[in-house]
This record gives structure tokens, sequence and C-alpha cells, in this order.
């Protein structure tokens, strides 16, 4: 391998992109671990409202996120088109609730611009780039700060 | 058939470093943890050499060394002490009870295959 | 990994094993309950510690368990008396060596002058009654030569005797007689009159064998039977082989003393191999003149492996690689109580498997169920035995991991010891019980709790020694730790007999830093447990032993986590005793299945005391939100669980659902109104914190057999959270 080839490989980046009504966004494709179809969540009390539920996958208690609801749109009411993407987030394993999966992008990171100063708290919060592919803007969702803040809730 | 050495300590630690030494050496190898212990493994499953500590519960290293003698199958049995002691007092208790030989610890697994070679020739 | 490393884990499991018996030993001692026994098994505790940290080079540790172990040396062999202030000084020393021990584990350091004074304490008592210098600490390396006079190499004590095997040379080399040696060929008769006159032959062989490398046979051909011996007669004979640079004079003069009682030969023999003995010889029985030995063989101590009196385990398979090479070598029989040691990993992933075999056979069941097969068919009963077989199983599994709460009590002796330093004051530790077991999940989560409750009965509790004189309370404090079995849980307290709570100034400082309204009223045992309310303790007065000044509330909040319960007692000027609840095992749950709002529930079997169908004139209502329902004589709190949990808005019909009637550990009752009961399961726990987080009302959730996920509730919770509820409403009330 030369040189080049080295760095272009600690350079690059595979994304899975997905839609969320009409935007889309892409998250690290190591963070994910499956794609799921939606199953019916078992709600939780006491919950932020992007906190849709558990679900059962393979025995372990899966929470699934409404990505919608977190980056600040509404409330999704879920049906059986929809997809569940299953990511890792530290120890925590969690689902994304989206509308549906794109495909896999390979790109470098210096590929990534960053986000624009116009977006909204949420998204700033969330949203980590912006990707051009092909003349359509897709975002990087930075998974860390997804699930609910601990420290606040306990504080409410 | 390889030789079969009976190792008697009460120390976990030891037995595994003499397990690695010996088995290493191509002995056969059966451990037990206190005097009493190794009387019954000596009982069932022989020994052509016995190594044992002298600090145990239960039955101690004089008492099982004593003990062996008494067994007819083993009057003529070689035994070494491997202790951290070098007492010379402990050393002719040892030689009383019937002990072939006394090796100190720390042990250097090539002199213990040697001293193990030497008295079972 | 390097097998020298595998080696050194052990080293330190086993020198945490030793520590342990080292101060079980020492504590025994200091309470009068140990004997000659407990100080041989300290003595060994600390010895065994030596040794290894010799083979490994732990210098500091090596020298510090030297002069430890001199010090016990004298105390078993009666050279120094076991006096309360020498175990004093032993267990302080006993401290000192875990740390080390860690330090060399973990590449740490320790407290250079605790250690320095420690040793020399230990000297001091090593010196003291003219006993011989402590010697030097032996080098962590190589072994020390031999100190005999032996020309041996340097690991042998004295020179083997030969133990002679059929017809193999009895010299090692008989051919080299390097310069000057030569071989000679004794043969030693002794007549009866050389045992008459109290002469021994080992000695004189022994003697014969300090003049050169010498292999010595017995002869016993002319050792008649028992019935036929006489036991003033001699009937051995021994020939030596000796590989010595010293003449004949030399090896006669040994036989000089008696010379007219034995026969002697003594020849010099060429360089080649000697004929060997004719026929094989029994290892010569250094003790008593040989014909009674032989007579009189010592009885044969072959026990049978099932009549060893302490059932000897079987020797234990060491974890992973190991264990297969030591399938073959591991000796004993199995006795009553074999152990074997295996991989933590193999038994969670067992358990695991178990846990999901219990869903899926409730899956299956409910499946066979829903295609309406009747009851009485094959099929249905064949799925009843697999229920049966399945609990079975999961009970066995479960059992497997059941651990007694020793590993997590038997450090608390020291940290008592600790805090008593600390603070200055004189405590006494009391365990009881730590023979109760909890499953592995449990174990671990418990020394947080106990450490917290300890600290704070010493810190909090108990008053300074001054004080506890001044009220006619002996100088030192007593602290009671128990662990026991209550209602299918495990319950540890914690008692002391110090000053109990001050319930006005806890009620003063919890109403000044606003946690609860001024004019509450408030029952004894709501004031006690006021200390577990989030913001109460003390930031003001961390004390250095509080560490990192965490509060009850977190200890608390921890211990609900785990489906458990957490409160305190006191009696104001003899002391407090906290109570700690929690399940035996955070795997498995027997619940009750119920519905409120569509949702499907379990209720904790435990927490249920019985169930009510509520008629109308049950149910009444005191003030805006709260209702009651009678219960018997007695009025019990109604709390609507779909409300409480949020999944409707209205409290529904109570006369149109179930009421489980519960009882909080603190003893309080509620009453829990549900839509319906449809069963009674043991469910699998699995955490909702492991991905998510703690949820109010939520202990934990499990898999249902039909995949959905159903939630677990925190009765307690719930209990305790309808109470602060009413009161804030209350509160609003007065105010509005």
């Amino acid at each position: 391998m030369t040189n080049d080839d080295i760095e272009f490989a600690q350079n690059r980046l595979e994304l899975i992109s997905f839609r969320i009504g009409e935007q889309e966004y892409c998250v690290d494709i190591m963070a994910v671990r499956e794609i799921r179809g939606w199953a019916a969540a078992t709600p939780l009390p006491q919950s932020p409202p992007y906190v849709r539920g558990v679900i059962n996958l393979r025995g372990a208690v899966l929470p699934i996120i409404d990505l919608a609801n977190r980056l600040g749109f509404g409330v999704t009411e879920p049906n059986a088109r929809h997809v569940i993407i299953v990511v890792r987030i530290g120890s925590r394993v969690v689902g994304l609730l989206v509308d549906a999966v794109s495909e896999i992008l390979t790109t470098t990171a210096d590929a990534i611009q960053p986000t624009p100063d116009v977006a909204c708290d949420a998204v700033k919060r969330f949203v980590k780039g912006i990707l051009a592919v092909e003349g359509r803007m897709i975002s990087w969702i930075v998974l860390d700060q997804i699930l609910p803040d601990q420290s606040l809730e306990e504080a409410a | 058939m390889s030789m079969r050495i009976l190792t008697v300590d009460d120390s976990r630690m030891m037995r595994e470093m003499l397990l690695m030494a010996l088995k290493g050496a191509g002995f056969d190898v059966v451990q037990a943890e206190d005097g009493e212990h190794g009387l019954a493994v000596l009982a069932e499953h022989g020994a052509d050499v016995i190594i044992t500590d002298i600090n145990m519960p239960k039955l101690d290293g004089f008492g099982f060394i004593e003990r062996v003698r008494g067994v007819e199958q083993h009057r003529a049995t070689p035994i070494l002490v491997l202790s951290t002691e070098s007492d010379a007092a402990k050393k002719a208790r040892a030689r009383d009870a019937g002990a072939t030989g006394w090796i100190v610890k720390p042990f250097d697994a090539a002199r213990l295959v040697e001293a193990i070679r030497r008295v079972s020739a | 990994m390097d097998p020298m490393d595998a080696i050194k884990v052990t080293f330190f499991q086993e020198c945490d094993e030793q520590l342990g018996e080292l101060e079980a030993g020492l504590m025994a001692l200091e309470e009068g309950t140990g004997d000659r026994e407990t100080v041989n098994a300290v003595f060994r505790a600390v010895h065994s510690v030596k040794g290894g940290a010799g083979a490994f080079g732990f210098e500091d540790l090596v020298k510090f368990s030297h002069t430890f172990e001199t010090v016990l040396d004298l105390m078993r062999s009666d050279k120094l008396a076991i006096s309360a202030d020498v175990v004093h000084v032993m267990l302080r020393a006993s401290d000192v060596l875990a740390d080390l021990v860690h330090a060399a584990r973990d590449g740490g350091t320790v407290d250079q002058d605790r250690c320095n004074t420690l040793m020399e304490e230990l000297e001091h008592l090593a010196l003291g009654d003219n006993a011989p210098a402590v010697t030097a600490a032996p080098a962590a390396t190589a072994p020390p030569a031999s100190p005999d006079a032996d020309p041996e190499p340097d690991e042998w004590g004295f020179v083997p005797l030969r133990v002679s095997v059929d017809d193999v040379p009895l010299l090692d080399t008989p051919t080299e007689a390097a310069g000057g040696e030569e071989i000679w060929k004794i043969t030693f008769t002794p007549r009866p009159t050389l045992y008459a006159k109290g002469s021994d032959a080992t000695i004189l062989l022994r003697e014969l064998a300090l003049l050169g490398d010498c292999d010595v046979a017995v002869d016993d051909t002319l050792v008649p039977s028992l019935d036929a011996m006489d036991v003033n007669a001699s009937y051995l004979s021994w020939t030596c082989f000796l590989n010595s640079d010293k003449d004949e004079a030399a090896i006669r003069e040994i036989f000089d003393f008696v010379e007219g009682d034995c026969d002697l030969i003594v020849e010099r023999v060429s360089a080649q191999a000697p004929a060997p003995i004719a026929a094989p010889m029994p290892v010569i029985e250094p003790v008593a003149p040989p014909p009674v030995v032989a007579a009189a063989p010592a009885p044969a101590p072959t026990p049978k492996p099932s009549a060893a009196p302490a059932p000897t385990p079987a020797a234990k398979a060491a974890p992973a690689a190991v264990a297969a090479a030591d399938a073959e070598s591991k000796g004993g029989a199995p006795a009553a109580n074999a152990t074997i040691r295996v991989d933590l990993e193999r038994v969670d992933r067992l358990i695991d498997l178990v846990g999901e075999l219990v869903i899926n056979q409730a899956m299956l069941a409910q499946r066979v169920a829903e295609t309406g097969v009747a009851r009485s068919s094959n099929v249905a009963m064949g799925l009843d035995e697999l229920e049966q077989l399945t609990r079975e199983l999961q009970d066995s599994v479960m059992a497997i991991r059941a651990q007694p709460v020793k590993s997590v009590f038997q450090r608390m002796p020291r940290l008592v010891r600790e805090i008593a330093t600390a603070t200055n004051k004189q405590v006494r530790l009391v365990m009881d019980g730590e023979g109760t077991e909890v499953d592995k999940t449990v174990i671990e989560r418990l020394s947080d709790p106990i450490t917290h409750m300890l600290r704070n009965a010493v810190d909090h509790g108990l008053e300074t020694t001054q004080e506890r004189i001044d009220a006619g309370k002996p100088a030192e404090g007593t602290i009671r730790l128990a662990a026991l079995h209550r209602s299918g849980r495990i319950v540890i307290e914690v008692a002391d007999d110090g000053r109990g709570i001050n319930r006005e100034r806890v009620k003063a400082k919890a109403i000044e830093k606003g946690l609860i309204p001024p004019d509450l009223n408030m029952t004894d045992e709501e004031i006690d447990n006021i200390i577990f309310l989030p913001g109460f303790s003390t930031a003001s007065t961390i004390s250095d032993i509080s560490g990192r000044g965490v509060g009850m509330d977190v200890v608390k909040r921890s211990i609900q986590a785990l489906g458990g319960r957490i409160s305190i007692t006191s009696n104001p000027g003899k002391g407090s005793t906290f109570t700690l609840s929690l399940p035996l095992t955070l795997a498995v749950l027997d619940g009750m299945v119920v519905s409120a709002a569509q949702q499907t529930l379990i209720a904790p079997l435990t927490t249920i005391i019985e169930t009510l169908q509520p008629k109308p004139g049950e149910v009444r209502r005191l003030g805006p939100n709260r209702t009651v329902i009678a219960v018997r004589d007695a009025f019990v709190p109604l709390v609507d669980v779909g409300v409480a949990l949020g999944f409707r808005k209205e409290s529904a019909q109570p006369d149109s659902g179930v009421v489980l009637l519960v009882e909080s550990e603190g003893g309080g009752r509620a009453a829990l109104l549900v839509d319906d009961i449809q069963g009674q399961r043991q469910v699998v726990i699995k955490s909702l914190e492991a991905n998510y987080q703690r949820v109010e009302g939520v202990a934990a959730a499990t898999i249902l057999g039909d995949g959905r996920v159903a939630l677990i509730l925190d009765v307690d919770g719930l209990i305790a959270q309808r109470v602060s509820e009413t009161r804030n409403e209350t509160q609003l009330a007065k105010a509005g």
C-alpha cells in the first residue's frame, strides 16, 4: 500500500442515509447494528414525546426514538412502512424510527460541509455536517445526544 | 509411560507453577491441596515421585511424609520437600519423617526436574 | 497470555483469599474465639503470601510479610503471648499487607509512613522476648544456598538416601571417581547387641553419608513374618556405595563405637557399576530400630476416599485453557460437597439462555392456546410438562449463581476500623448471617450501599467516646451488620447503638432547605426517613471519610433501581437501624400480570397481600384528588395505576376494576387499581436502564409470551409517589 492509499483509508467514511419526511439524513455505518421493520412499542410512562416506548429485540429491551420529533418535527404516527435503525450509542443499543432507509454512501471526511448557521437549535445540536450528493442535501446526524439527557430529567 | 508426580501444596498458585514446570518436562501430574488430600490422591492414583510443601492445613508436610512412609507401597517412593524455609531443624525433622530431599522455593524449574530425575533414576 | 501472567492472576486471587483468612483469624483471636489452629492458619496465610511474592520479585511485599511472618511464627510456637495489644498490631499489619498486595497488583503506592510504623512495631514484637533477631529477609529471587555442610548442590538440604529399585545401578555415576574420590562398598550388619546398647543404624548410615555421595540399600531377606519375629533380634543388613575422597580409616571411624556389635566390611570397588543388590529393597525406616518398625508398619493410611474426614474437594478446574490441561491431573475422590471452578461468563451465558428458554416456552404455550387446542390434549399436556421442566431448570440454574454475602461482608471490618480511627471513636462491628445466599447479580450491588450505611452509622450514628461515657453507655460503640431472608427477599440490617436520629434537628434542617413545607404533619417514621430526600445530605460537613459526599438519596435511588427498598428506624438515645431489602435475584421475578389502560403490566407477587373486587360503597374521596378504599376496618390510599403511569388522564371507575392490596418495606399500604388480572407468571427481568434509563414507577421490564415488552411496576415507588403528590396537592390547596 502506498502512503496515499493509507491516508485514503483513514479518511474514508461509510454512511447509511435515510429519509424522514422530505429530508434526508445519514449516520456513520459503524454505529448501525441492524435495520428492522416497525414493531409496536410498549409506551414508557413519564417519558418525553420522542421516546415512543420499548421493543423486544431478541430478548433485549430497546428504546425507540422518534427521530423526527427529536429533530424538532411533530410526533410521528408510525405504521408498518416505517423502519427502525438499531444503533449503538455508547454502551446502549437504541432504535431510531425513520421513514425509510435509502442507501450506503462512501465519502471522505473533507467532503462534509459545516451546518449552516440558520439552522434551528435542535438541528444544530444533532447535525454534525452536511453532505452534498448528486444535488441532494444530506444531514449527518451525530447520535450521542439523541437520548434524553439524564441529569436534566432528574431535576425535573 | 511417563512418570507420575504427586504435588501437594495448599497454594493454588504453587500448584499451577508446578504443573507448568512438570508437564513441560513430560511428567504426568496429580495434585492435592493438603496432607490429607494428598494421601487420598496417592491412594487413588499412585505416584512415582512426591513433591510436598510443609505448611499446610489439616495435615502438614511432616505428618504427610510420615504417613506416606507408613504405606507399604510407598516406603521407597522419593519424597521431595518444596518449601520457602531452609531451617536446619525443619530439614532434620523432614529427614526423620522420611523425606528424600529438600528444595527451597522459589524453585528453578530445570533444577526441580533434574532433582526428580536424580531421585527416581 | 504468557503463562506466568496467568499464574500471577492466580497468585493475586489467592492473596485475596489469604488476606481474608488472615483477617478472619485475627478477628477470632481478638474476640477470644480462636485456638491453636487459628494461629496456624493465620501464620500460613502470611507465609503463603510471602512465598508467592518471592516468586514474582515483589520486594516490598516480601520484606513486610517476612517480618510479619516472623512475629506470627513466634506466636504459634508460644514464644510470644497473644495479648489483645499484640492482636491489634497484627490487625493493623494485616491492613498494611493488604495494601502492599494491592499495590503490587495494581502498580499503585502505599502509605509509606504507615508501612514503616508497622514494620517497626512488628520488629519490636519480634525482638521483645529476647527472641533471636529477625533474620534478614530472603532475597526475592534465587534460592538461598544450603546452610548444611553437605557436599550437595544448592537446593539440597541433605543427601538423598538412595532408594534402590531392582537392578538399577545404585550410584549415579559409578564410573567417575573425580579426583581423589573412590568408590567404597560398605556392608554393615548390626548384631542384636548394637540395638541393646541404644545405638541406631540410621545415625551411623547418616554419618557415612556425610562423607560423600552415598547410596544405601537394605537387605531384609532375613526378616521373618510377624509372628515369627523376635523384637530383640536383628534381621537387617545394609549395603552402601560411597563415593568419597575420604580414606578407609575415616569410614571405619564412624563405626568405631559399635565395632564389636556389628559385622562391617569395607571394600574399595572398581569404577565399574557394582553388582546390583538382588532383591528390591524397601526404604530405610529412619525412626525406631528397624525390626520394630518392620514388625509394625504404620497403620495403612490409605483412606478410602469416601471415608476422608473433611470431604476434600476434587482438584479445582482452573478456568479456560488451564482447565483442559488440568483435566487429567485432577486428583481426589468427589466427596460430599465437591466443587469445581467455572468461568463466570459461562454461567452467565447459561442463565441468559435459560431465560430465553423460559420466554420461548411461554410464547409457545400462548400460541398453542390460541389455536384452541383442548387442555386435555397431548399437546397441551406436553406443554404443561415442558413448563414444569423449564421452571425447575431455571431454579437450578439460578441456584448456581447464588453466593453467600460473606464476600461482601468481609471487607467491612476493615472499613469500620478505618472509619473509627479517622473519627477517633471506638467501634466494634458484629456480623451475622454471612452465609445468607443471594444471586451474584445482587451481591455486587450490595457493597456500596452497605458501605454507605456503615459510614453513616459510625460517623453520624455513634456519639463521640466522651459523649457515650457521659451518657452512661460503654465507650465502645457496637454496630451490627446482619443479612437474612425475609418473604422472598434478602434483608440487610445495619444497627448502631448510638444517639438515634434527632428528629427536631432533622425536621428543622429539612424545612430550612425547603425540602418539606413547614407545617407538615409527619409521623416519627417519616421524619426518620427524611435523610433519604435529595438535597438533604450536608454539603457543609463532608467529613473526610464520607468521601465524595454521596448522600443517602443517591444510595436510595441505586437501591430502588434494583427493585429494592431502604428505610431507617430510630430510637432516640438508643440507636438507629437501617433496613435494606433487595430481591433475591435480579434475574427473575414472580409476578401478577395485570392490565391498566390497555397496557399489560406486572406487579411483583412479593408485594401483593391480597386482591380485592371493590364494591361501590367502599371507595371514598378525601379532598379533591385523594381516594381511599375501605379494607376491613382501615382506609388505604387508592392509586389508579393507569393514571399514575400517565397512560390515562381520568381515573377509572373503581368498581369496574380490580384492586391489588400492596405493602411497602416501611409497612405502608396502598391499593393499586387496575383494570384486570390476567394471571400469575414467573418472568425474566430485563433491565430498562441497560439501554435507556430509570423510569419513575417502573422497576424493570420483561418480555411476554407474545414477544411484547411489559413493564414491571415499582410498587414502592408508586406508593411514595402518590403520597408526595397528595402532600403537594394539599399544600397547593392550602396556599391557594
